[in-house]
């Protein structure tokens, strides 16, 4: 990917004036602290500005700063289409990403309240725009951290239908054994490392694998070893000390990290804005000396430029990006959740910015694919999700054998019993009965 | 063969009224070792040398060292140091055997550790593999764990084990549990030490003792390092583990001195130590305890009782087996820990044992705790918050009456 076009400059010293220094076309000046962009939730109006504007490009948070790029992009290798982001595979590959996350995720409702899930499971429709648009730019060796809204970014990774579905179940040929659970969804297979109930958590794991990719590079002396890390968290993680903490540690040690920010505005009943004395989340990042961006999480195109430039930006070593991703969930926080706290125009406003319905037109208007072919997608992956089920439904429940495996890596941990063997080799202990 | 020789000489400074400073016990084990003629001398608490007991003595001193399931005694005469050398010894030998082992903690680089025990590591080994962190325990131990889940092994140092409650969010939910919630895909080698223990009027909020928060944490494994030989064995140990282990180091223990072996060698995480063999009780006890319990052992042997010491060194899981067959042949136990009364391991201990071995007790297990009280800064109200050898010779007596 050509990061050639877009750059993300550091942020400039505290003492500067507001204008823009620096001579490139900034993506955004984290700087320029004029806000113009708004909540809709907020009192203040929302600014509509139509993106091709000439003014957009001196706007300081890049909610249109995303265009710029896309009138200043090279063109792509598609050379009858020389103004597009994407080509067509890339399209339809983002398609087929969300549309997969949509299906599943209205999967898990029908299964939770048919009796098939239990707990709480936290749903990710709205959202797919800031899954496919980071997610689908990693090699299979960067790592995913996300937060207990998790299916989505395992399906993104990699981690198969079925395995997920079986973990939803339960069962024991979940990607977790059945032993996590919706909220706590691994593969190291895929490189995801969680999957956290608690928010915030799972930011200074995201770190560590940050840390390793700078350890083996520098002290292990791999010298081709340029994993990054994403790390996927909400709104009201952002007013944790795990964020703050990590912002430090990340930017002190120019980690190869990317904290995305999924700002869907609500953390369960709370709003963003009755929570956070500065709602703009981007402007945290320049305190720790990393560079904030904001961007429309709705619209997968912009999304994608923007988590270029910030995974280019940690693969060279250059350190870590906030990226703020102003998203929305179209459901409750979790099923369990009424959902009645929120406008109904608030749902309508971004229901109507649906990021699966802006890509699909976008793929038609510009002679991408045709309806014909995203429907083919479409139906494809509703087989693989009816078949997930099937398998899921058809899968065994974990015995009681399993009980107690897992728990440490080395059983021995579970101490020497009273005869003088250590427990784990008690036959009591495969069977899942020994008393540990 | 001169540990217990010293470790005597050292309670005799730590219980003596309040003066209770590391400086002076390292001067006092010197002095120690420079008068005497032979290492099978004991000091006697009025301070003649019995030949008398000497027999006793030279099986006490013989017995202390090492278990039988550990390494017999060195071929070559091995060398002296210090607690803290030892600890950064196994720290050194583990990192040089193995380039993916790193320590992160507060001021563990430059400083070389607020006890030395990292001192000279980031000299050799760089900033990255010593690793100095800003003061976010919570975030840093998290930092620890998602680099062992990618293939790093870290060992955190927490600069005062109490400064780990801060930790106890990542302790808890992802460094114990993570390998299990992830269906065992993950592992967190991880190792988690510092001082903790009641100090010298370090006031309360320094002197807390975790081992009692942190046992029920599913995932773990603790132990507690009391010698040179065990603290540089168990971090070895430790760093090996594939589990993620939590060392707990005393704040006082660091400057006794022990002559360990030259050749490499590393203890069993699970096992129990038998610290002095006995007949009549069995004492079991950990960490700076210990040296309480050899004191009022002195004591008791004097007035005719034979204790079994037993240094449990595994807090977490409790090692049933020597435990148990010390129950067997004794009958009765004494449970000596600077832990609180409240859920602390003693009340875990008593469980256990009432548990597996009440056919064998004779007298209900005894728990010698420290008080439920936040540990004063006055050093006449600290003493009497820790259990002292005085305490422990009267519940010998009473339980073997």
């Amino acid at each position: 990917m050509s990061a050639a076009a877009t750059k993300i400059i550091q942020p400039l010293p505290l003492n500067s004036t507001t204008t823009n220094r620096s001579p490139h076309k900034a993506l955004f000046n984290p700087l320029k602290a004029t806000p113009i962009s708004s909540f809709p939730a907020s009192t203040r109006k929302l600014r509509l500005t139509k993106p091709n504007s000439p003014h957009a490009r001196r706007r300081s948070t890049s909610i249109f700063a995303v265009s710029d790029v896309v009138q200043e992009k090279k063109p792509t290798s598609n050379t009858f289409f020389p103004n597009l982001l994407i080509t067509k595979e890339e399209g339809l590959e983002l398609y087929e990403d969300m549309i997969l996350g949509r299906s599943f995720e209205d999967m898990c409702a029908q299964m939770y309240y048919r009796g098939k899930m239990f707990g709480f499971v936290h749903l990710y429709n709205g959202q797919e725009a800031v899954s496919a648009g980071f997610i689908k730019l990693l090699k299979n060796e960067d790592c995913v951290v996300s937060t207990y809204r998790d299916h989505v970014h395992a399906l993104s990774k990699g981690v198969p239908a079925r395995a997920v579905m079986s973990e939803l179940f339960g069962k024991t040929t979940g990607c977790c054994r059945g032993q996590g659970g919706s909220m706590h969804m691994f593969s190291k297979e895929h490189n995801v490392l969680g999957g956290f109930a608690f928010i915030g958590e799972g930011i200074p794991v995201a770190t560590g694998a940050a840390f390793t990719s700078k350890y083996r590079r520098e002290v292990l002396k791999e010298g081709d070893c340029d994993h990054v890390t994403l790390a996927f968290f909400g709104d009201g993680t952002c007013n944790n000390g795990q964020f703050f903490e990590c912002l430090n540690m990340a930017a002190l040690w120019k980690l190869p990290i990317v904290f995305v920010v999924e700002n869907n505005l609500w953390a369960i009943g709370m709003s963003h804005l009755r929570a956070t004395s500065d709602p703009e989340i981007w402007k945290k990042g320049p305190a720790f000396g990393i560079p904030g961006v904001h961007v429309d999480g709705m619209d997968v195109l912009k999304v994608r430029e923007v988590a270029k430039e910030a995974i280019t930006r940690a693969r060279r070593g250059e350190g870590p990006t906030l990226v703020e991703c102003e998203t929305y969930r179209f459901r409750g926080h979790s099923l369990a959740d009424p959902d009645e706290l929120r406008d109904a125009s608030e749902k309508a406003h971004y229901a109507a910015r649906d990021p699966i319905t802006a890509l699909k037109k976008y793929m038609v208007e510009n002679n991408l694919a045709s309806e014909a072919e995203l429907k083919v997608i479409e139906k494809k992956i509703d087989e693989v999700v009816e078949e997930a089920v099937e398998f899921a439904d058809s899968s065994p429940l974990p015995g009681r054998s399993q009980l107690l495996e897992n728990v440490f890596a080395d059983p021995r941990g579970f101490g020497i019993g009273p005869d003088g063997k250590y427990r784990c080799e008690d036959p009591k202990f495969t069977e899942g009965t020994a008393h540990v | 063969m001169a540990v217990v020789f010293q470790g005597i000489g050292a309670t005799a400074a730590l219980t003596s009224a309040t003066s209770v400073d590391s400086k002076k016990l390292y001067i006092l084990s010197r002095r120690l070792v420079s008068e005497t003629k032979s290492t099978f001398m004991v000091v006697r608490s009025d301070g003649r040398l019995n030949s008398g007991s000497n027999r006793r003595a030279q099986k006490l001193i013989t017995n202390a060292v090492a278990t039988k399931a550990d390494s017999s005694p060195a071929t070559k005469p091995g060398h002296e140091l210090l607690l803290f050398e030892a600890l950064r010894e196994g720290l050194e030998e583990e990192m040089e055997r193995d380039a993916r082992v790193c320590v992160m903690g507060e001021d563990v680089g430059h400083y070389g550790g607020s006890y030395k025990v990292t001192k000279d590591l980031a000299n050799k080994y760089g900033d990255l593999r010593v690793l100095d962190t800003p003061i976010a325990e919570n975030s840093f131990t998290g930092m620890a764990i998602g680099a062992a889940m990618t293939g790093l092994r870290p060992i955190v140092e927490g600069m005062n084990m109490g400064f780990l409650l801060l930790a106890f969010n990542q302790i808890s939910n992802n460094c114990g549990m993570l390998h299990y919630t992830s269906g065992g895909q993950f592992t967190i080698p991880v190792v988690i030490r510092g001082p903790g223990g009641v100090g010298r009027q370090l006031g309360a909020e320094h002197s807390q003792r975790l081992e009692s928060y942190f046992q029920s944490i599913p995932g773990i494994q603790m132990v507690a390092c009391s010698t040179p030989y065990n603290a540089k064995g168990l971090m070895k140990a430790a760093i090996r583990s594939e589990n993620p282990v939590i060392l707990f180091e005393h704040v006082l223990l660091y400057n006794l001195k022990e002559r360990i072996p030259d050749e490499e060698y590393i203890l069993n995480l699970e096992e129990a130590e038998m610290v002095r063999p006995g007949e009549h009780i069995t004492i079991l006890t950990y960490s700076r305890m210990r040296y309480h319990v050899m004191q009022a052992a002195k004591t008791l042997v004097n007035k005719g009782y034979d204790p079994e010491v037993i240094d449990i060194r595994s807090l977490k899981p409790f090692d049933l087996h020597t435990i148990g067959n010390s129950v067997k042949k004794t009958h009765r136990v004494l449970i000596v820990e600077e832990c609180m009364r409240t859920g602390g391991i003693g009340a875990s201990l008593t469980a256990a044992i009432n548990e597996y071995f009440h056919d064998y007790l004779d007298a209900p297990v005894v728990c010698l705790s420290s008080q439920d009280v936040p540990t004063p800064y006055a050093g006449t109200l600290e003493e009497w918050t820790v259990v002292q050898p005085t305490q422990i010779v009267t519940a010998v007596e009473q339980l073997c009456r």
